[in-house]
Formats: C-alpha cells, sequence, structure tokens
C-alpha cells in the first residue's frame, strides 16, 4: 500500500506547491510581465502564421548565419534580463544605510547577484560572442558553411536549453545563492541543500555541451575550409582571434564540466571532495574553477579584439598595422592565459614564492594586450577615419579598457591583492574590462555586420544615443566604485553601516541608469532601423568599403555564401579583389552542396531541459526517462544519413541575377 | 574551367579570384574534429587525475589502497581492454581490405573484451561498496571511484556506439561515412586504452607503492 | 584463421581522400607485444616487491606508463606529424602541455595551501 505522500513524492520529487514564490511581490510582479509579454509574442506569432516559417527557416536551419542571428537575439533577451538584476543590486545598495535594510531581503539579494554573474558571463557575454563568429567566420575564409552545420545548431540549443532552466528559476523554486562560481562548502549539499545550487549546476553543464561542440567545430572549419590561398598568416584577425577563443574553449571548458560533476557528486551521492571532513579539499574547486575561469575572460574578450582590429582598419580606410604582431599578441595571450589562474586567490594562502609566479606571469599577461592597442593607435595614425558607429564604440573601448587594464595590473602585485581582494574595487575592475571589451565590442560588431546580415544599416540617431548613454552611464556606475573598494568596501554587500559611503552607490545607481537608457536606446534603434529598412538600405553589399571576404558577397549572403570558391593571394582578400578590378561573374553556375534543416537540435536540446529539471527536483523516474530518451533520440539521429542535398542551378542562377539587378539599379 | 581572370594593372600575371571545383571532401572535417574532442575528453580525465593526486591520499582514517586494491583482478582487466584494443585493430584491417563479415566478426570480439572489463570494474565496484569502502568513505575513494568509473563509463558508451555501428555496417556496407565512423570509433577505443594505463599505473599501481 | 591472410598490407591505394593512416598488420602486432611487455613488468615489479626501494619502483613503473602510452599513439593511433597536415600532433602537444600544466600546477598550489592550513599532519598524505 503506497500512501498518497510517497506516491506524491515519487512523482513529483521534491517539488511541491511552495516551490511557486506566491508570496512574493517582486516575483509576482515579473511573472505577469513575463506572462504577459510572452502571451503576445506567441500570440502574435500565431495570429501571423509564422510558426511554420520560424521552425523551418531558423529554428531547424545549420545556416551559420541563422545560428549567429539565433545566438545575438538570446544575448540580447538575456541581456534585459541580467541588466535588470544590476538595477535592483544598484538601487538596494543605494538604498540600504544605518537602519534603512532596503527593500530586498538577504534571501533574494544572494540570488540576484548569483544570477547577474551566471547570466551575463554565460547567457549574453559567451552568445554575443558565439554568435559573432558563427556568422562571421565563414564569410571571413571563403567557406560556404562550419565543418559540422548540425552541430552548430545542437550547440545553439544547448545553449538555450541551460538559459531556460536559469529563467525557470525564477519561477519554480529558486536559483543559487553562492555566487556566480558556487565556491563550496558554501555550494555543497550541506549549506546550499535547496535546488537553486542545482539549477546553477545543470543549466551550465547543458549549455557547457554547447559551447565545446561548438568550439570544436570553429577549430575545425577554421583549420580545413580556408578558400584556396588563405594561408594562416593570410587570414583576417579576427578570424585569428576566433581560431585562439575557440582553442580556448575546447582546452577549458571540459575542466568546468569535470569541476561541476565533482560538485554533483558532492551534492548527489555524497562523495568527499569538497567537503570540510573526510578528506575533501574545498580549495582545490577554487584551484580547478579558475583554471577553467581565467581562460574563460580570455574567451570573451579574443573575438572582440578581433572585431576591433577589424573595425579599426576599416574606418581608417588603411591596413590593420602590425598583422604578424597582433598574430603573435593574441597566441601568447592564448598560452600565457593558463599560467594565472592563481591570481583570482592570492588570499587563500598559497604563501610567497606561488603568489609570486603567478603575479609576474599575471603582469607579463597584459604585454600582449598592449601591444594590441599600440597597433590600433598606428592603424588609426594618418588614417582617414570615419566615426561611423563601429568606430565610435571601438575608440570607447581604447579609452575605457586601459584604464581597466591598469587596475587589472594592481591587482596583480599580491600585496595589493590582499588589500583589494573582493572588495568593490575588483568588482569596479572586471566590469571595466568585460564592459570596455566585451559590451562595447558586441556593439561594434553588431553595429558593424548588422548591414551585412540584413541588407540595411542600424539607425545613426539613435545608435550614438544608445552609445552616450552607456558610455557616460558605464563611468558614473563604476568609478565610485573603485573609489569605494579603495576604501575597503566589501563586494557582495546588502546593506551598509558608514552613511558617508552613501553618495558614491548613489552615483552608481545614477550611472545603472543611464545605462538603462543605453539599453532602451539600443532596442528603439532597432526598431527604427526595422522600420526604416527601405531608407537605410544597402544594395552593394559592401556599405563601409570593407577589405575582408564577407563584404564581396550580397547583403544579406545568399544561403550557399559563395556561388564559386574564391581564390586568395593576399591579406584583406576583397580589398586585393576590389584593387584589381575584380568583376563578379555572370554565368557559369553549378549546382551547390548544402546540408539540410533538422529538428534533432531542437528534440535532444529538449530532452536534455527535461532531464536536468528531473535532476533538480529529484524526480527521479523522470531523470531515466528523459535520459533514456535522449541516448535513444542521439543514436536515432546517427541512423540518418541523408543529411544533404544539392541547391539547383537555376536556384543560384536566379540568386545571383538577382544581385546583378540590384547592383545595376543603384548606379 | 570556368576561373575568373583579371590582368593586374600593368599587364602582368593574371590573377585568377574564383575556382569552380570543388575542393573540400565531404567529411574531410571529420577526423580532425573527433581528435580535438578527444583532446578535450582528455582534459577531462587530466582533472580527474589531478583531484586524485591532491585528494587519493586522503584516507580519513579508512581504508587505504593496500587494504582494497586487488592486483590480479586489475592485471586480468587490464589484459580485456588490451586485447580488446588488437582486436579492434583486426576489425579496422578487415575494413581496409573489404571484408564486412571479417569486421563485423572483430567488432563482436572486441565488443566482448569490453564488455567483460566493465563487468569486472562493477563486480570490483560492488564489492569494495559491500565492504564499506563506497565512494562516500573518504575523499580517496571518492576521487577513485570517480576517475575509474567516469573511464568504465566511456567504455560503456564505446559498447553502446559499437553495437550501434554494427548495425549500421549491418545496413549500409562500408560506405565512406561508416568507414569514418569506423575510424573515430577505434580512435576512441584506443584513447581509452590510453587513459587505462593511466589509471592502472597512478591508481592501483602507485597506489600499492605509497 | 583469416589473420595469416592479412599478412602483407604494406600501402594499397587510397582512394576515399583520407590521408590513409592507418596500421598493417604487423605494426597492430608489434604495437600489442611491446604494451603486454611493458604492462607485465610493472605489475610484476609491484605485485612480486621485487625492489627494495619504492621510490625506483615508482619511476620505473611510471617511465614504462609514459614508453606504453607513446606506442599506443604510434601503432594504435596513427599519430604522425602528417596526420591532418600536422595539426593532430599540434593538437596533442598543446594538450599535453596544458595537462601538464593542469597537473604540476594543481599539485604544487594544492600542496602550498595545504601545508600553511598547518593541519594534523598525520590526516593527509600528499605524493
Amino acid at each position: 500500500m503506497i500512501s498518497e505522500s510517497s506516491l506524491l513524492k515519487f512523482v513529483f520529487g521534491r517539488l511541491t506547491l511552495d516551490a511557486f514564490p506566491i508570496h512574493e511581490p517582486i516575483l509576482v510582479g515579473t511573472f505577469l510581465v513575463v506572462a504577459v509579454a510572452g502571451a503576445a509574442i506567441v500570440g502574435a506569432v500565431s495570429y501571423f502564421r509564422l510558426w511554420g516559417y520560424l521552425w523551418r527557416e531558423w529554428f531547424t536551419s545549420v545556416d551559420h548565419k541563422r545560428i549567429g542571428i539565433m545566438y545575438i537575439v538570446l544575448g540580447i533577451v538575456m541581456l534585459l534580463r541580467g541588466f535588470a538584476d544590476a538595477l535592483m543590486m544598484r538601487l538596494q545598495q543605494a538604498m540600504a544605510f544605518g537602519d534603512s535594510q532596503g527593500y530586498l531581503p538577504a534571501h533574494h539579494y544572494d540570488q540576484i547577484f548569483t544570477a547577474h554573474g551566471v547570466i551575463m558571463i554565460f547567457f549574453v557575454a559567451m552568445p554575443f560572442v558565439t554568435g559573432l563568429m558563427n556568422y562571421v567566420v565563414p564569410l571571413q575564409i571563403g567557406a560556404r558553411d562550419v565543418s559540422f552545420p548540425f552541430l552548430n545548431n545542437f550547440s545553439f540549443w544547448m545553449t538555450v536549453g541551460g538559459a531556460v532552466l536559469v529563467m525557470m528559476s525564477l519561477f519554480v523554486g529558486e536559483f543559487a545563492r553562492a555566487g556566480w562560481l558556487a565556491y563550496p562548502p558554501l555550494s555543497g549539499i550541506a549549506y546550499s541543500p535547496d535546488v537553486g545550487m542545482d539549477y546553477y549546476i545543470w543549466g551550465l553543464q547543458i549549455a557547457g555541451v554547447g559551447t565545446t561542440l561548438s568550439g570544436i567545430n570553429l577549430i575545425v572549419t577554421i583549420v580545413k575550409l580556408r578558400a584556396p590561398g588563405m594561408a594562416m598568416m593570410k587570414m583576417p584577425v579576427f578570424t585569428w582571434t576566433s581560431l585562439c577563443t575557440n582553442i580556448l574553449i575546447v582546452a577549458s571548458f571540459p575542466v568546468l564540466t569535470a569541476v561541476l560533476v565533482l560538485l554533483t557528486l558532492d551534492r548527489y551521492v555524497g562523495t568527499n571532495f569538497f567537503t570540510n571532513d573526510f578528506g575533501g579539499n574545498p580549495m582545490m574547486y577554487v584551484n580547478l574553477i579558475w583554471i577553467w575561469g581565467h581562460p574563460e575572460v580570455y574567451i570573451l574578450v579574443l573575438p572582440m579584439f578581433g572585431v576591433f582590429s577589424e573595425v579599426a582598419s576599416t574606418f581608417s580606410g588603411k591596413r590593420l598595422f602590425g598583422y604578424t604582431s597582433m598574430v603573435y599578441a593574441t597566441v601568447c595571450i592564448t598560452i600565457l592565459s593558463y599560467l594565472v589562474w592563481l591570481h583570482h586567490f592570492f588570499t587563500m594562502g598559497s604563501g610567497a614564492s606561488v603568489n609570486s609566479f603567478f603575479g609576474i606571469t599575471t603582469m607579463i599577461i597584459s604585454i600582449p594586450t598592449g601591444a594590441k592597442i599600440f597597433n590600433w593607435l598606428f592603424t588609426m595614425y594618418r588614417g582617414r577615419i570615419r566615426f561611423e558607429l563601429p568606430m565610435i564604440w571601438t575608440i570607447a573601448f581604447m579609452l575605457t579598457f586601459v584604464i581597466g587594464g591598469m587596475t587589472g595590473v594592481m591587482l596583480a602585485v599580491p600585496p595589493a591583492d590582499f588589500v583589494l581582494h573582493n572588495s568593490l574595487f575588483l568588482v569596479a575592475h572586471f566590469h571595466n574590462v568585460i564592459i570596455s571589451g566585451v559590451v562595447f565590442g558586441a556593439y561594434a560588431g553588431i553595429s558593424y555586420w548588422f548591414p551585412k546580415a540584413f541588407g540595411y544599416t542600424l539607425d545613426r540617431f539613435w545608435g550614438l544615443l544608445s552609445f552616450w548613454f552607456w558610455v557616460v552611464g558605464f563611468y558614473f556606475a563604476f568609478m565610485p566604485l573603485y573609489v569605494l573598494g579603495f576604501m575597503g568596501v566589501t563586494r557582495r554587500l546588502r546593506h551598509f553601516d558608514d552613511p558617508s559611503l552613501q553618495i558614491w552607490t548613489v552615483i552608481a545607481a545614477f550611472g545603472a541608469v543611464l545605462i538603462l537608457c543605453g539599453i532602451l536606446s539600443f532596442l528603439v534603434q532597432l526598431y527604427v532601423s526595422i522600420r526604416n529598412r527601405a531608407a537605410l538600405r544597402d544594395v552593394t553589399g559592401d556599405p563601409w568599403q570593407g577589405r575582408t571576404l564577407e563584404w564581396s558577397t550580397s547583403s544579406p549572403p545568399p544561403p550557399y555564401n559563395f556561388a564559386f570558391a574564391p581564390r586568395v593571394h593576399n591579406l584583406d582578400a576583397w580589398w586585393d579583389m576590389k584593387s584589381h578590378g575584380y568583376h563578379r561573374p555572370l554565368e557559369g553556375f553549378k549546382p551547390i552542396h548544402m546540408p539540410k534543416n533538422t529538428g534533432a537540435g531542437v528534440v535532444l536540446a529538449a530532452l536534455s531541459v527535461v532531464f536536468g529539471f528531473a535532476m533538480v527536483w529529484y524526480i527521479w523516474w523522470l531523470a531515466a526517462l528523459s535520459f533514456a530518451a535522449l541516448v535513444a533520440a542521439a543514436i536515432a539521429h546517427t541512423f540518418d544519413y541523408k543529411r544533404d542535398f544539392h541547391f539547383p542551378v537555376d536556384e543560384v542562377v536566379q540568386t545571383e541575377a538577382e544581385r546583378t539587378r540590384l547592383l545595376a539599379a543603384q548606379v | 574551367m570556368n576561373m575568373m581572370t583579371i590582368t593586374a594593372p600593368g599587364g602582368d600575371q593574371p590573377r585568377v579570384f574564383l575556382v569552380d571545383e570543388e575542393h573540400h571532401a565531404e567529411g574531410g572535417s571529420t577526423m580532425l574534429g573527433f581528435w580535438i574532442y578527444l583532446m578535450s575528453d582528455c582534459l577531462i580525465f587530466a582533472v580527474l587525475f589531478a583531484v586524485y593526486g591532491v585528494i587519493g591520499g586522503n584516507y580519513a582514517a579508512g581504508p587505504s589502497p593496500k587494504d582494497l586494491f586487488d592486483l590480479p583482478l586489475v592485471a586480468v582487466n587490464t589484459a580485456m581492454l588490451l586485447l580488446s584494443s588488437i582486436t579492434f585493430g583486426f576489425a579496422m584491417l578487415a575494413m581496409e581490405s573489404k571484408r564486412i563479415r571479417l569486421t563485423q566478426i572483430w567488432l563482436v570480439v572486441t565488443a566482448l573484451f569490453g564488455a567483460a572489463f566493465v563487468v569486472i570494474e562493477l563486480g570490483e565496484f560492488a564489492h569494495l561498496i559491500h565492504e564499506g569502502a563506497g565512494p562516500r568513505r573518504s575523499a580517496f575513494l571518492s576521487s577513485f571511484f570517480t576517475l575509474v568509473g567516469t573511464h568504465g563509463l566511456h567504455v560503456t558508451f564505446g559498447l553502446i556506439w559499437m553495437l550501434t555501428l554494427m548495425a549500421q555496417l549491418a545496413r549500409h556496407g562500408l560506405i565512406p561515412a561508416n568507414r569514418r565512423r569506423m575510424m573515430c570509433l577505434s580512435l576512441f577505443w584506443h584513447f581509452l586504452d590510453v587513459i587505462w594505463i593511466g589509471v592502472f599505473t597512478f591508481v592501483y599501481l602507485m597506489g600499492f607503492l605509497r | 584463421m583469416s589473420v595469416d591472410a592479412h599478412a602483407d598490407h604494406g600501402d594499397h591505394g587510397h582512394g576515399d581522400g583520407d590521408d590513409g593512416s592507418h596500421g598493417s598488420l604487423g605494426s597492430y602486432l608489434i604495437g600489442f607485444g611491446l604494451s603486454v611487455i611493458l604492462t607485465a613488468i610493472p605489475f610484476w615489479l609491484v605485485m612480486d616487491g621485487v625492489l627494495a626501494s619504492k621510490r625506483a619502483a615508482a619511476l620505473i613503473i611510471m617511465a614504462l606508463a609514459a614508453v606504453q602510452i607513446v606506442v599506443h599513439m604510434i601503432f594504435f593511433l596513427h599519430m604522425s606529424p602528417r596526420s591532418e597536415n600536422g595539426w593532430t600532433l599540434m593538437a596533442l602537444l598543446f594538450t599535453l602541455v596544458l595537462v601538464g600544466i593542469t597537473l604540476s600546477g594543481s599539485l604544487w598550489v594544492m600542496y602550498h595551501l595545504n601545508a600553511n592550513m598547518m593541519l594534523d599532519p598525520g590526516m593527509s598524505q600528499m605524493p
């Protein structure tokens, strides 16, 4: 006789009605907004009968261009969530002094700072970076797609799956409260027995699979699919930085995977990796997670360095200064990023000899980045600079990043770090480098390549507005944090005792509001650009007088990218072609071999999410079932041998003829 | 041949900017891609080895390697895996000479050796747990079970893959796609044996020597 | 039975576009033979307690393991500098460097961290 409660426990695991936060007004409010917005979107898509179109043309697409765009859309959506967390924290920190406890209880505040970090790093920055690399690299190397188009689609949906799990934690249960890196013992089962940590673990593991596979995909693409004549030292700089980034991904994410598995075993099986007793060692988690963590920040920033190189060169009308040294600097950074990780925990107590070694390597790694800054400056020197949006973002990056880099070198000195570790100084430093590097880079990259992807440029006015709000807002939001940190204020505090500090957090909150205006202006920019697309249209495919191969295609490029594979002779291959009077061929087209769309990626990722959810809530029967289904679906997919088709000649002829017509019309 | 040629200003060598033949072999990316995946897998094992190195000596007043490891059994298991490697090699040779039946037979033999490995290992684990030396007993045992168990899981997945591939060979024969899959499984299988060398050396033999 | 029929594999045509890196019967058998020897010796050294010095035994079995890994790489995995225009070898070397950094770096760092914790020395033994 099974009692009703044990039946419920079997079916639902530890999921009960208490998991729904109906007593927390902020969450209820958020849910209502999300539900209404979600219903509106679903309603609109259904009303315009776009589900079929979305499924066929986007969700099941294995086209790197479509997948790249979807990654960036994901990044933008998650930016809104991650920034909402930021606003809430800023507001709390501006209010909570002395007797005022602010409006966020500790239980909630801790989830917010954890979610803010997790979302911004894994579901905003990574998708932006992956999206740009996915869209641009095959075009820049003259290829038709990546090496493994299906894996590309699968990787995207696994990233979405991780994001879904993290977002789900908002309304079903709660999220982790142990910081974005979840150090044990706090993140162990004894101190975080609730579901939050498990959402964290499974969200990251699922997204991590996607990221690692994407890394393998892009490495092989760059190694194997370059156009004839494109030797390694004739690749565009963005492709070089992408190659190094993906090497970093493949060489670091396995460490994250393994460490999270060990934490999972501690939580689910009761092993003793990171416990305080039975021989466990929590410090080992910190050591291993930062062996992943440091390369991770270079994964985020290196592609953006590539963006800045392309932009600086194009909008100065000059070849990039010091191409060879740029390549060497990138490779040096890639290797050195594995030799600095301990600077994240100087204060954990490894002693002087260990700390000195890592302090020195950390200072050394700033040198190749410095070389890059000089190369960008020399590229601009004596160039004919055009202040289009991508260039403006690049200039802001150079000024702002240098400040962040310098505070980084300060932190690299172990005795200084003993004072500054885990203070707001640290928080200011990493936001300084990440925002100027990754966020400004994303804006530069998006505004640079948007016309290629969609055939019209972004509206300049709203772009400028967004830019100024962001840059001014950044300085207001984070310079006070340097001051506070220098004075000794610790990070992740929900309440302060010293009222003389309040002015600084209020200024920082003001800065956050400016950034909010920047984000909203960006959204308006998107809307306005789409609305005015006829006026903003570019039919040449080359609105910026570009230098690299992607600008030789139409905007947007045809599904097959290039009707004929380009043959490369020099760096800046497209510039080379233009200088030698190249004309597009108008005949002689052939059928083109292309991979087929497939829904397998969506299915596998959906099953993974179900599995993750079941594991979070201890619903063992569902976990077993979904896991078995996952394996079965994967095996079934391998029985599908008919994964490609040929783009018929007359369609190629038609597509190319359409482009010829457009080019002729605009003359 | 329809290539777009253009003469550079100055009238020297005509410069060709396009090619029209298909220059990337289909499936040409697969081997490198799989190899790089194996390198990433290598890093996962490196972390597990590092963990074993750091906390593998923490017995928490519980049983130590000398108390637990049955070296003759480990030797038998090592032999199973090594034999499965050579029989997979024979399967590859049969595939090269396009003898599909022989390929299938050697694959079955390989799978049997692999299955024997997994069964023996599961037996060893069950025995240890029964003796009170399960993965929760100490950090040493946690890292032991995880490192050795992860390897065993990989072998298990390899076996599932082997069965799947045998079914696909039966269905489609030795077409290029299946040959690529065989080559990938070959890399995977031998790679697992390489990892096992590390395991029996650093876990079992060194454990006994401590 | 059928093994002898494949005695002579040398090189035959590789029309399928791969770079022809697979072994011959001879090379598989040599690899197997070497592996058996390189496995038997360490097991014998440890099980029969042949050497008085545990340190010497440890060094020998580690060295033999390294050699056997190379044997596997050459004879079973057909590792060569020509494979994929050198990219497989480069990937392997890079991975080995990182494995080295991860292992040695972690052991070095953790040793120092543990030492500075000044716990009861009987509690844990690191290599």
